[in-house]
């Protein structure tokens, strides 16, 4: 399959069941929901060493927050539901109960309850405040700007991480500015999240390493300073691959992102550098989900 | 299928207890059966049918028509469906009410409210005293649901109140939120003496500061709390003026009662 010029290979993207959350963070305006929100999804690029990985989902109106201030929609995804919640409330502890201003609520409603509010109300030191409000349980812990609001629970949901694509281009430039237009027309699509610095990764990694302590080290077979070196996947001209990891509720969404993301880049087509697109897989073993992309792609085109 | 109507045919001498005529305990009798529901009223039995016109036969709408303040216990327990009463109702109304809506056209006797745990009272007329408040004797006033007043209240609004909402459209009397547990009671008139006396938590909202507030309160200054919007959308959906009343989330703010913990708050509306 060729779109402008530019080769789909015939590989899939391997994705793995994850649980995911989703909170709204609000604040007086939207650059402090911002600053709270960049913080919560700080360092959590990857499950490997961040414990988890999130991100911010969207901007939110104030016609679409629980309080009526602007806000930010954030979704952490970690690999059992114990990580999950013990990551949300540290996360939620140090960046949002911090931030000023600001205030936390539920971003997803059904499924299985996690702590929000529940177990940092206890920073009030017996001045917290409840408030049952139309069935949920809202947390005022006083705080020295005033009160910092947070929905006792938020609901998690079963999901999906590890969705992917990689970009193989002429050169560093090309192959990101075409990731940063995937990124860009990704970020409009809802409940999911692309979590790694811009959206972009470099470091695409295989399983194993010649060193014993490592899981996994550098995916040297697409490292195109190592073309005549190792038994390289990359054609001649290749000089730069850069990957696309997705995050998201449901493999639908995942499968709508790439589909998206893959699109935009094929936008810039051969004479943009671009030149090929394939995916990461483990050979189907590891992963519940993939993600073929000749097949995400024929259903774009029809 | 028309609301289950009864019609009182004379105002009675002695009080009545209607809590036999609910939606939950009507469900699948026939219109014979219920006009033979026994009433207690005084030291005597009176069948329903002694004391109603008994017409239509859904049993989830209850309508009592020319009604008058000697009938107690009007949807005692009720967990479901509606009670409208059209005129006013003695003491008790919705006692132990679990869910459902009960709606007093005219007003409403003492302790309407009481042991409430669930579903909407609404009062259009005036409320007496002991509005959701306990029963001597009951651990605890009303423990969840939401009361409407649309005139107002009478003396020890919530007395003990555990949870939920009582919202006053009118004024309210002496002792508003007395001993009160948690909850919140809400205030568009103005309020009587000692509101808030020996509250131990919850929340009371006045649109004025009372011309007396206890030294046990004390002035926590001005400030934008951030779940007086939520609150403030949580009654869209409700009738009444407490629908209609823009999200603010700036108050002054006085913790008490300082004799019983202090974790009380009155919040009055500033702008």
């Amino acid at each position: 399959m060729i779109i402008n010029g530019v080769l789909i290979d015939d590989t899939f993207a391997e994705a793995f069941g994850m649980k995911a959350t989703r909170i709204l963070i609000t604040a007086q305006n939207l650059k402090w929901a911002y600053h709270s929100a960049n913080a919560v999804t700080g360092f959590a690029t990857s499950v490997i060493a961040c414990g988890c990985e999130a991100g911010i989902e969207r901007k939110l109106a104030p016609e679409e927050t629980p309080d009526g201030r602007p806000g930010a929609s954030v979704l952490l995804f970690a690999v059992s539901t114990k990580e999950l919640s013990k990551q949300l409330e540290r996360r939620v502890g140090q960046c949002v109960l911090t931030s000023p201003t600001s205030a936390v609520f539920a971003g997803i409603s059904e499924g299985e309850k996690l702590p929000l509010g529940k177990n940092l109300r206890y920073f009030g030191d017996g001045f917290q405040i409840s408030k049952l409000i139309a069935g949920r349980r809202y947390w005022r812990v006083p705080v020295m700007d005033g009160e910092f609001l947070a929905e006792e629970t938020t609901g998690m949901a079963k999901a999906v991480g590890g969705g992917n694509f990689l970009i193989l281009g002429d050169t560093q430039e090309q192959v990101l500015t075409a990731c940063e237009a995937a990124i860009e027309a990704m970020r409009k699509l809802p409940n999911v999240i692309m979590p790694f610095p811009g959206g972009v990764v470099r470091s695409g990694s295989k399983v194993g390493s010649k060193y014993k302590a490592l899981m996994a080290s550098t995916n040297d077979a697409f490292c195109p300073t190592l073309r005549g070196a190792t038994r390289s996947e990359l054609s001649e001209g290749i000089e730069t691959v850069l990957e696309i990891v997705i995050d998201g509720l449901t493999d639908v969404d995942v499968r709508a992102a790439m589909r998206e993301g893959i699109a935009a880049v094929c936008e810039f087509g051969t004479e943009g550098g671009i030149r090929r697109i394939t995916a990461g897989n483990y050979g189907g073993k590891l992963g519940q989900f993939q993600f073929h992309l000749r097949e995400i792609m024929q259903e774009a085109a029809q | 299928m028309s609301a289950l109507t009864f019609k009182l045919k004379t105002h009675p001498r002695q009080r009545v207890d209607l809590s036999p005529l609910t939606p939950d305990s009507l469900a699948g009798l026939k219109n014979d059966a219920i006009a033979a529901i026994e009433l207690q009223s005084g030291n005597r039995k009176l069948k329903a049918a002694e004391l109603f016109d008994i017409t239509g036969d859904d049993a989830t709408q209850i309508a009592i028509e020319n009604s008058c303040g000697k009938l107690d216990y009007i949807g005692h327990g009720i967990t479901a469906g509606s009670i409208i009463v059209r005129g006013d109702t003695g003491a008790y109304v919705a006692f132990k009410m679990r869910g459902g809506t009960v709606t007093i056209e005219g007003n409403a006797g003492a302790y309407a409210g009481c042991g409430m745990k669930s579903g909407e009272l609404r009062v259009n007329g005036n409320a007496g005293d002991f509005l959701g408040a306990a029963l001597p004797g009951f651990r605890h006033g009303m423990a969840g649901g939401t009361i409407i007043v649309g005139g107002s209240a009478g003396e020890r609004i919530g007395d003990h109140m555990r949870r939920g909402a009582i919202l006053i459209e009118g004024d309210a009397g002496d002792y508003c939120g007395s001993r009160m547990l948690a909850g919140t009671i809400a205030v568009l008139g103005k309020v009587g003496e000692h509101c808030g006396f020996g509250m131990k938590r919850g929340t009371l909202l006045l649109s004025s500061k009372p011309q007396v507030l206890s030294v046990l309160f004390g002035d926590c200054g001005t400030h934008n709390l951030n779940f007086l919007p939520l609150l403030i959308n949580s009654w869209r959906a409700l009738p009444g003026r407490f629908a209609e009343l823009q999200p603010r989330r700036r108050v002054r703010r006085y913790a008490g009662d300082n004799a019983n913990g202090g974790k009380g708050e009155i919040l009055v509306w500033s702008d």
